[in-house]
């Protein structure tokens, strides 16, 4: 049968199209437009003069771009490893359990996560709250009977924003985990028990290395999510001293929206861009090794 | 398992396996823990909910007790007239729903075309996705609110609903499925005469429901959440979302806990719901986008 080689291009156009004109004009237009706007001393809105690379120059050099680095990766570090074992610990739990009471315990442990960002923190804020906050009272116990603001108090802030950033997200986790952990076969647990093995050495020999795909997946996930951290931080620090826990995208978000500084936002969202391709290329090259296996 | 029948050697050795032979404590002890550590998890929520129902006078009080000794709704009713959260409501839902109409049409047909037909340029796409992937959406924030300005798109609907129809993941989970739906079917609908867009529609799609419908709660989920786009796009009180009128205004609230909290029900209600009824859809939903299959 001879197919009309024509109408078929003319039909990939028409379904390629929408897609096309979406990406192109919100994705790659706006990317190139970074790419440009970093090298001028542009306002937010408007036209600037070339500059070539003295953006670049200046904001690495920019003493809060460091603050803003270092603070990012403060919060990875806090998040990332504790999250990703906290919610294989929490996995392994919830993966013993069967039927109704595995489903409800698994609810409670990801219902946090399908919630917008902003009704996790108006929900912790009113927690840890300093008049009438819940925690205040286990606070005092270590303060003297004094309440404490916990996002107040800078060397408090990102352990705080850490914990309910973990609180929030470990559902995530703990679903990968479980679908990982459903996949190794039970016949290898029951050989193991035969040779009477307990359980935490089953864990070492069996599980441990056979979730390892899974857990370096959940890691750079988690990596990569936590260096784009905004919001939480953000919402958290509206009224206190911002610049002593800005995080990266903060810090663009305060040059282009508070400083009108165009051109340097631009830089800086480069800067940050740069980075997550890197990490991103590592993780497509873990997840393409998995694929491969 | 009864307490008479004599457990035969197979049956000890699959108990203990699972862990839960009948002298197994340990297990029973995890077990409890794990229930403890869920409700726990699930506490915070719980205490926000209570919160939003108990007269400010309770909230204040000091007493935090687990149950409301008195439930009212003054909280509900004094965001509902002192707020525009009634519109922040309207621009949630309809962004939302168009937002996930349209990433679910046009990533479908892209991946069909990808997935099925032959063309110049399937490379570029490729490219194109795999660059999106990795390049962060908050890099471009800068871009997208030039890009929303110039077109005077700053505080409309189509302002907010733009920068986020890029979900380059929906485009892969379809052009998997599609790549797995056997050639005969559609080698038989061609024999028919059926042009492509009747055999994405009539056999594809309609193949595929269930990952169209986890595709779109997941989508839809994401697109009501989302907080630093709609922040930046919409400036003015008529024009925000729900996500972030609620973190805005603060004023006439007198004491703002129970109101702040109401507030915060009403904006996690819609997404909690789709998740409790699609639970099965929405684990299904977030274990193809990052790749597992679960």
């Amino acid at each position: 049968m001879l197919r009309d080689k024509r109408q078929e291009y003319l039909v990939a156009l028409m379904l390629v199209g929408p897609f096309v004109l979406i990406y192109g004009a919100l994705f790659v237009w706006p990317t190139i437009q970074m790419a440009m706007l970093s090298f001028t001393k542009a306002p937010l809105i408007g036209t600037g003069d070339w500059v070539g690379w003295d953006n670049y120059v200046k904001i690495l050099s920019h003493k809060l771009f460091h603050q803003a680095f270092w603070n990012t990766a403060y919060f990875v570090l806090l998040t990332v490893i504790p999250n990703t074992l906290i919610s294989l610990v929490i996995a392994l739990a919830v993966n013993r359990l069967k039927g109704p009471v595995q489903g409800f315990v698994l609810a409670c442990f990801f219902l946090p996560y399908i919630l917008p960002v902003s009704v996790v923190f108006l929900t912790w804020n009113w927690i840890i709250d300093v008049q009438y906050g819940l925690v205040q009272g286990f606070v005092a116990l270590f303060n003297g009977g004094k309440p404490i603001s916990l996002t107040r108090t800078i060397p408090l802030f990102m352990p705080t924003v850490a914990f309910v950033t973990i609180w929030w997200t470990m559902g995530f986790n703990i679903l990968l985990f479980i679908a990982g952990l459903r996949n190794i076969s039970p016949e290898i647990y029951e050989a193991a028990s035969l040779d009477s093995a307990g359980r935490w050495r089953q864990f070492q020999r069996i599980t441990w290395p056979l979730i390892w795909p899974v857990t370096a997946l959940v890691l750079t996930i988690q990596l990569i999510a936590q260096l784009k951290i905004f919001d939480q931080v953000y919402l958290f620090s509206i009224g206190g001293r911002q610049d002593a826990t800005i995080t990266l995208v903060q810090y663009v978000y305060k040059l282009a929206f508070q400083q009108n500084k165009g051109g340097e936002a631009a830089t800086a969202a480069m800067l940050l861009f740069g980075m997550i391709i890197i990490l991103s290329v590592l993780q497509y090259q873990l997840l393409r090794a998995r694929g491969e296996k | 398992m009864s307490a008479e029948a004599i457990p035969n050697r197979d049956a000890m050795v699959a108990a203990r396996s699972r862990g839960d032979g009948p002298i197994d404590m340990i297990g029973l002890v995890l077990t409890v823990i794990t229930i403890l550590v869920a409700l726990g998890s699930f506490f915070p929520i719980y205490w926000a909910v209570i919160t939003s129902i108990k007269p400010d006078g309770e909230v204040i009080s000091g007493s935090n007790s687990l149950i409301p000794n008195r439930v009212v709704f003054d909280s509900y009713i004094h965001i509902w007239n002192n707020t525009n959260i009634g519109i922040w409501y309207i621009n949630s839902m309809v962004t939302s729903l168009i937002i996930t109409a349209l990433v679910i049409v046009s990533s479908a047909g892209c991946a069909y075309a990808l997935s099925q037909l032959d063309f110049p340029g399937r490379r570029v796409i490729y490219v194109l996705i795999l660059a999106c992937f990795m390049v962060p959406m908050q890099a471009l924030i800068v871009n997208h609110f030039v890009l929303m300005a110039q077109f005077k798109l700053l505080n409309t609907w189509a302002g907010i609903i733009l920068p986020q129809l890029i979900v380059p993941v929906v485009i892969i989970v379809y052009k998997q499925f599609f790549d797995s739906v056997p050639k005969e079917f559609r080698e038989a609908a061609q024999m028919d005469s059926a042009g492509h867009l009747k055999i994405l529609f009539r056999i594809y799609l309609p193949m595929n429901w269930g990952v169209t419908a986890s595709l779109a709660i997941i989508t839809f989920i994401g697109a009501w959440n989302s907080f630093l786009w709609p922040f930046l796009a919409a400036t003015g009180e008529a024009t925000m979302t729900v996500p972030v009128g609620i973190t805005q205004v603060k004023d006439a609230y007198g004491i703002v806990y129970g109101k702040l909290m109401a507030s915060a029900v009403v904006a996690g209600l819609p997404v909690a719901v789709v998740y409790l009824i699609f639970q099965r859809r929405v684990t299904q939903a977030i274990m193809l986008s990052a790749g597992v299959k679960g």
